[in-house]
Formats: C-alpha cells, structure tokens, sequence
C-alpha cells in the first residue's frame, strides 16, 4: 500500500535522527549549546531560501549556510563585543526573518512554509532517507572517533588544552555536526523545534544515567520511542509531526522527572 | 639541578594594558616555587603562557625538550549537566593503562571515591582527584594553580603536605599558585611574589622581609607573616595552625 510507505520512511527518518540526536543533544545540554541549536535551526530558513533562488540541492543548502553560520558566530563569540546570547538572538530571528522574505520576494516559487517550520511527516523522500543515514553515521563516526577528547573538554577547556587537546578545533567541530544533524532533521521535525528533539531526550537521560555513554543511550532510546509515539498521534489523529514529537518528547521528561526522584 | 622551564623577560598586554611585565623565572626539577601575589595580579595568565596556551608578546621561553607538564587547575565548577564518576574522569587522561591509574590511586588514598559522581565531591576530595590526572601524565613539571579554594585548613595542610612529599619522590619541578600566605610557604623552595612585575624572589626568608612584598599585602600583614614564619619554622611534624583560622 503506497500509504503505509510514506509511514514507513516517516519513521525510518524519524528513527535515524533520534539515533544522532542522542549523543549529540547530550552535547547540547553539556556545554550549554540549546540556544546555539536554536538559532542554526532558524537560520536553516534562510538557506532553504538561498537554495531555491539558486536551484541547488536543499539539504546541501541548509547544511552549507548552517556551517557557515557556526563559523561566523565562533569568530564572533571570539571577540566579544556582545554578550553570546543577544548574538544568538539578533542571529536567529534575522536569519528566519530574511528566509521568510526571501522566499516570499521569488514569485516564481510555491513553498510550503508550514512543511519547513513544522515538519511534514508525508514529505521524506528515498533522497532524505540517504541524508539521515548516511550524514547521521558519518556524524557518530566523528563522535565516536573524538568521544574521550570531546568529554575532557567539555568538563574543562583550560585542563584539556594543558593536556594537548585541541579544543578549539573541537569546539568548531561539535557546532559544525550540529549543524550537520540539524539540515538533515529540519525536513521532518521542522526548524522551529528542532532543537528540542536535541535537547529533551538527552535531559530526559541525564536524570538516569550514571555516565556519558549512559547518557547518550539513554537519549537515543527516548528519542526513538518520542519518534513513535509522535508519528503514530500524527498519523491517526492528523496531528503535525515535529509538535507531535516534541509532545512525546516533553511528556516522558515530565513524567521521568517526576517518577523517579534523587538520582546523581 | 636541572632547569626544565625557564622565562626571561616575558611581557603580555592585553588591551595595551600590561599583565605580565618582564618576567623572569626559572623552574628546577625537584624544588617547590610558590607564586603568590594579590587577585588581579596576573597569576593565570603567568600560569597559562607556562602551559602554553598564550603567547607572550615579547621575551624567551624555554622548555626542556618534550616536557611533560601536569595541571591542576582551580577547583572546577562543576556542572550538573554530565554524569561522570571520577574513576571515568581520570580514564579521560590515562587511555587504558589500569596499572598507571591504580599506582596514583594508591598513592593518594582515592580509592574510596572513584565509584563517586565528580559532581558530588567535597572541595578536598575534588583537588585529590584533580592532582591524580596530573600524576598519570607522569609529569616532570606539575602547576597547581590556587588548589585549597574551598579546602579547609586543615584539608589545606594535608595538601601541601602531599605535594612536598610528592616532589621528594618523584623528583619533579612544582610550580603552586597561591593568593592566600597563609599556609603556602612550607617546603617551598623558591617565592616569586607577582604584581604584574615580579616584586621580588628568592628563598622563602628573604621575601617575607622585603619591604615590597610587605607593602602588598599590607592590609593584614602583621598576622600573615606572623603564620608564615611560624609556619616555616616547624614543618617537620604536626602542621597544627592555630592562627589561621579567619582565613579571608
């Protein structure tokens, strides 16, 4: 049935994202990077937008300006000027708000925004499926190859960098896979919540786990059964997919947090 | 004795205000050099041109050829975020070797808290197993920068005593990082007193004399000298301080 495949790859694609979401979300909730995924989610709009103008390949688009975005903000954050979070803020509403008029100047091109801020769960194609797999398992091989020298850094830069890690170059990576993941995902979940599919599995996580692979499991389970549940609500009650997911998502950090009390 | 880092004449500013100024200093394996000097006076940024993650502006560094240096950092302010035992912390910098992490284990009686979360760790407890991963570097230089934040006096005596210990065993150069004169002095070789400038150095005697080291810290500098020298003058046995109670 033609049907059940377009639900079948929703899922396939939900269940990849949730696979990558887990440690890298972890990440997330580790340095403090939920604002920073936040705004690289937004300003994915505005490369959606240069992408159709320029007839290229979305996803490539989204993942090229959301990399050159962490860039940009690096450098920036660099020279402090303005404190980190009004940057993120100035950045993350210009950007959606210059995609937003960029698409809305081509008329030549029909887009459906809703899709792309909310997700569309009927829209994942084989080419989207090749995306999450493919760019999630080169994103966890980087991960896995970086995990104790990621770890030392985020528990302290200073000791890290005495002890010959690179966390500079380690910084940029972990923005640059962020913004990786978070291309390949918007299709789905969409850019305004994408973050939080980051985010609430890895703190769902953290109030079971006793170590950061733990942590990072944990999170990928969350993640996956949020996947489910939220795809089944949409696909039986015509709920939109990424609030949908989201909705698991934040019911299982509300219930876990309140069930279970006084872990480490 | 062999000189494993030595500085000479080393400026930084940052906006063309000058941090450090003309520094030079010498790090000797097996002795205990104790930089102290007022908040503010430039003491991280000295220890992070040691390490090697600032360059200096101007002025000669050198280090001894593939030095090892071990870093004990301010206490860390721990965040809730990661769950991570200290047994996992210390595996961070120690990639496998099990018979490296349980000689330092041993030999700083940590054995009772690697199963502990870090986040969970008294200020004590915390420096222990920070001094630890610096030990499994199997380092030739360590630098302890301002290790008894948050340790309580006597935490504070037990510390400096394990270092002095520490050194004779080992052999390595210590470089320990202090505002507080409380309780530094004992077993140190060498005090540079910094102010942006090196105030004055030398044996830990001829400092407390100086009449620039008694202007710094004048503030309560009767008291503070008065710990110091009784401090030194008995630190064979019993490090009992009585006088240093309504530390600042």
């Amino acid at each position: 049935m033609m049907i059940d495949s377009f639900l079948i790859n929703a899922l396939l694609a939900g269940l990849g994202i949730a696979v990558v979401a887990g440690p890298l979300g972890s990440f997330v909730v580790w340095r403090r990077l939920a604002y920073f995924g936040d705004t690289l989610a937004h300003a994915s709009l505005l490369g959606i937008a240069l992408g159709l103008w320029w007839q290229i390949n979305l996803t490539l688009a989204v993942v090229l300006s959301g990399a050159l975005l962490s860039l940009v903000l690096l450098s920036l954050q660099r020279h402090k000027q303005l404190a980190s979070d009004t940057l993120l803020g100035i950045m993350a509403h210009s950007a959606l708000s210059f995609g937003l008029v960029v698409v809305a100047l081509m008329d030549n091109v029909r887009v459906d925004l809703m899709a792309y801020l909310f997700g569309d769960l009927l829209s994942v194609t084989h080419a989207d499926l090749w995306w999450i797999w493919g760019g999630g398992a080169v994103v966890l091989a980087i991960l896995a190859s970086q995990w104790n020298n990621l770890l030392s850094a985020t528990v302290n830069e200073q000791l890290a960098a005495a002890e010959g890690v690179k966390v500079e170059a380690l910084r940029a990576l972990l923005l640059l896979l962020l913004a990786l993941v978070i291309a390949i995902a918007m299709k789905i979940v969409g850019v305004l919540i994408i973050s939080s599919l980051l985010l609430i599995p890895a703190a769902t996580a953290r109030r079971l786990a006793h170590s950061p692979e733990q942590m990072a499991g944990l999170a990928v389970l969350f993640g996956g059964f949020a996947v489910l549940l939220g795809l089944s609500l949409s696909w039986y009650q015509d709920t939109p997919a990424g609030p949908s997911v989201v909705v698991a998502a934040a019911t299982q950090f509300i219930l876990v947090h309140t069930l279970i009390r006084g872990k480490a | 004795m062999a000189t494993l880092l030595s500085l000479s004449e080393v400026s930084l500013s940052f906006d063309q205000r000058r941090v450090l100024d003309n520094i030079s200093l010498e790090l000797n394996q097996g002795e205990i050099t104790t930089l102290i000097g007022p908040n503010g006076a430039g003491k991280s940024t000295l220890v992070k041109v040691i390490l090697g993650l600032l360059n200096a502006d101007s002025g000669v560094i050198t280090r001894a050829p593939k030095l090892k240096i071990g870093y004990v950092p301010q206490k860390i302010a721990w965040d809730e975020g990661m769950p991570l035992t200290a047994e996992r912390f210390l595996r961070l910098a120690n990639n496998g070797a099990k018979a490296k992490l349980r000689e330092v284990v041993n030999l700083l009686a940590i054995d009772g808290l690697l199963k502990r979360q870090m986040a969970r760790l008294s200020g004590g407890e915390m420096q222990r197993v920070l001094l630890a991963r610096a030990l499994l570097r199997e380092p030739q230089l360590l630098v302890l920068d301002e290790p008894v934040q948050g340790v309580d006096i006597s935490g504070q005596v037990e510390l400096y005593q394990l270092i002095t210990e520490l050194t004779a065993k080992m052999n390595f150069a210590v470089l320990l990082v202090s505002h507080d004169l409380h309780l530094v002095m004992a077993g140190t070789d060498q005090v540079i007193c910094l102010n942006h400038h090196i105030c004055c150095k030398g044996a830990p005697e001829s400092v407390a004399k100086h009449p620039e080291f008694a202007r710094l810290f004048a503030q309560n500098e009767q008291q503070q000298l008065a710990v110091y020298t009784h401090h030194h003058q008995c630190d064979d046995h019993d490090h009992r301080v009585d006088q240093g109670e309504d530390d600042d």
